[in-house]
């Protein structure tokens, strides 16, 4: 069956988050939250604390409970982005030549609290893949005196998968996706990487996955992320209202 | 610190007289997006020109803000983010902090909310673990890393306390006890209770006393720290209150489409600030 590729990248992370058992999806992250309620109905006990829902929010205490949360332990997998992301998994979500983006959100702290970190970014380009960040919102590794539970686990690009490796604090290129290449990503990363001799392809949909994403999954993310829901899946399957 | 006042709530006619409260060059705490905003305030605000504003993203800011910078009422925000959500960047922010026409401080959402929870404590600082590393560090003036007390070699960040002059935000219901009830929102209440003043605006008036009703109670933010409140019938539109009514995602799309440009956003403002023009 054909697939988008917001479809392949959602069904890579539900592979990402594997067995964890509290997920937390932050803000404007439309494709990890997809491949988290995914994974939630193959996998019914996981527990998914989406930041905005906008009904039926998991929070009682307000914005801060995610992080108190996270603080606690209580948080296994999170997800992060960048308007550039380095070779030593630094992320930046402030500012890159002269322009300004939002900002950092909760990423300093997460990055760090957070059992381990996504890092997920569709366009994969010389652009964001940069040698070294602009600016440091969150460090991707830190000195052994400075206390912190996780860190990343891996990068998902729109071309690409990469592991994280601690000890080397270097991305390991695990799978090129249908449609790009060993070359390919090598050409358009700006930083350094390990890749083995053969790059094998990331593992497309399947019809079942493919089922359960247009089904239930479609109707709970539209419910959250309306704009993404129609743009990928049209109004009448997301069960929205036509525009 | 300064000592916060205890409140006797005054009731004021509408968001007008509630935006001239709040004077030129205060700080203002202010909720997300997704948190009830007073939207109607934000417009008074506006009309009446406010200047020199300094807005605290609590944790992170969107429309509100965008709206107030394009405007020229602001000099300063202190956030951990700008947005509008899935209508994109926030078009006015991101242009001023580009020229620096506004200065921008950079945080991290629990840097803040521990900041404004010291002031909750009345105590001058309070830890964090994380960020360390990170070049919000370097950047922010009042954050600093000290050596844990309790234990050798464990670096670890302090929050200055942070107290806004003003805290303002929008509430489902105002009682005649002076309470204002915004249930889940617990963000509302921490900036209520570390802020010099606090203004709320409201969907309705509930008659009595909330903090009478077992139900009701743990959801209201107490009298104590409300300076006053005046009602704004969808006073949080185009964004939602919990419950009552949704964010207007084609009215912020709207929004996110116009304000690209300066002219956009001044036939914005003619259209739903300076026309008063409701839902």
């Amino acid at each position: 069956m054909s697939y988008a590729k917001e479809e392949l990248l959602a069904v890579t992370i539900a592979r990402l988050i594997g067995d964890a058992r509290h997920v937390a999806v932050g803000a404007a992250s439309p494709i990890p939250a997809t491949g988290a309620f995914l994974l939630k109905q193959k996998n019914p006990s996981l527990r998914i604390s989406l930041l905005q829902k906008r009904s039926g929010n998991p929070f009682t205490e307000g914005s801060r409970e995610l992080f108190d949360l996270a603080g606690q332990g209580r948080i296994d997998v999170f997800f992060l982005g960048g308007a550039q992301i380095d070779g030593e998994a630094n992320i930046n979500l402030v500012e890159a030549e002269g322009k300004r983006f939002p900002g950092s959100f909760g990423s300093a702290y997460m990055y760090f609290t957070a059992g381990k970190v996504i890092l997920f970014r569709e366009e994969h380009s010389p652009r964001v893949l940069v040698p070294k960040v602009d600016f440091i919102s969150a460090p991707g590794w830190s000195p052994p005196e400075v206390q912190r539970r996780g860190g990343p686990a891996a990068l998902l690009t729109g071309k690409a998968l990469f592991q994280w490796q601690t000890e080397k604090r270097r991305f390991l290129l695990q799978s090129a996706h249908p449609g790009s290449s060993a070359a390919d990503v090598r050409a358009n990363t700006g930083f350094d990487y390990d890749a083995p001799a053969t790059v094998p392809l990331t593992a497309t949909p399947t019809d079942a996955e493919l089922a359960l994403i247009r089904g239930p999954v479609a109707h709970v993310i539209a419910e959250n992320y309306p704009e993404f829901a129609r743009r990928v899946w049209g109004a009448a399957l997301a069960g929205l209202r036509p525009a | 610190m300064s000592d916060l006042p205890a409140n006797e709530t005054r009731f004021l006619a509408d968001a007008e007289a509630l935006a001239r409260e709040i004077p030129d060059g205060a700080s203002i705490g202010l909720p997300p997006d997704y948190s009830p905003v007073a939207m109607a305030v934000v417009r008074a605000l506006v009309r009446r020109g406010a200047k020199n504003l300094k807005l605290i993203g609590v944790p992170v800011l969107g429309l509100c803000a965008d709206i107030l910078i394009g405007a020229g009422c602001v000099r300063e925000v202190e956030t951990s983010a700008v947005t509008l959500g899935e209508a994109g960047l926030a078009p006015r922010f991101t242009e001023a902090a580009e020229k620096k026409s506004i200065k921008v401080v950079d945080a991290t959402c629990p840097m803040i909310h521990t900041g404004l929870q010291a002031t909750e404590k009345g105590v001058p600082f309070m830890p964090l673990r994380g960020v360390l590393g990170s070049d919000l560090v370097r950047h922010h003036p009042d954050w600093k890393t000290i050596e844990n007390p309790y234990a050798k070699g464990d670096p670890i960040l302090l929050a200055k306390a942070i107290v806004p002059d003003v805290a303002l935000f929008h509430a489902r219901w105002a009682d005649e006890a002076g309470n204002v009830w915004v249930g889940r929102r617990k963000e509302l209440a921490t900036i209520a209770h570390a802020s010099r003043a606090c203004y709320v605006s409201y969907e309705e008036l509930k008659p009595g006393d909330m903090l009478e009703d077992e139900l009701l109670a743990p959801g209201c933010i107490g009298s104590v720290y409300v300076t006053g409140v005046a009602p704004a019938l969808r006073g949080a539109w185009p964004l939602g209150v919990p419950g009552a009514y949704g964010i207007d995602d084609a009215h912020l799309m709207h929004y996110a489409r116009l304000a690209k440009t300066a002219a956009g956003f001044q036939q914005y403002l003619d259209e739903f600030v300076f026309k008063s023009v409701a839902a």
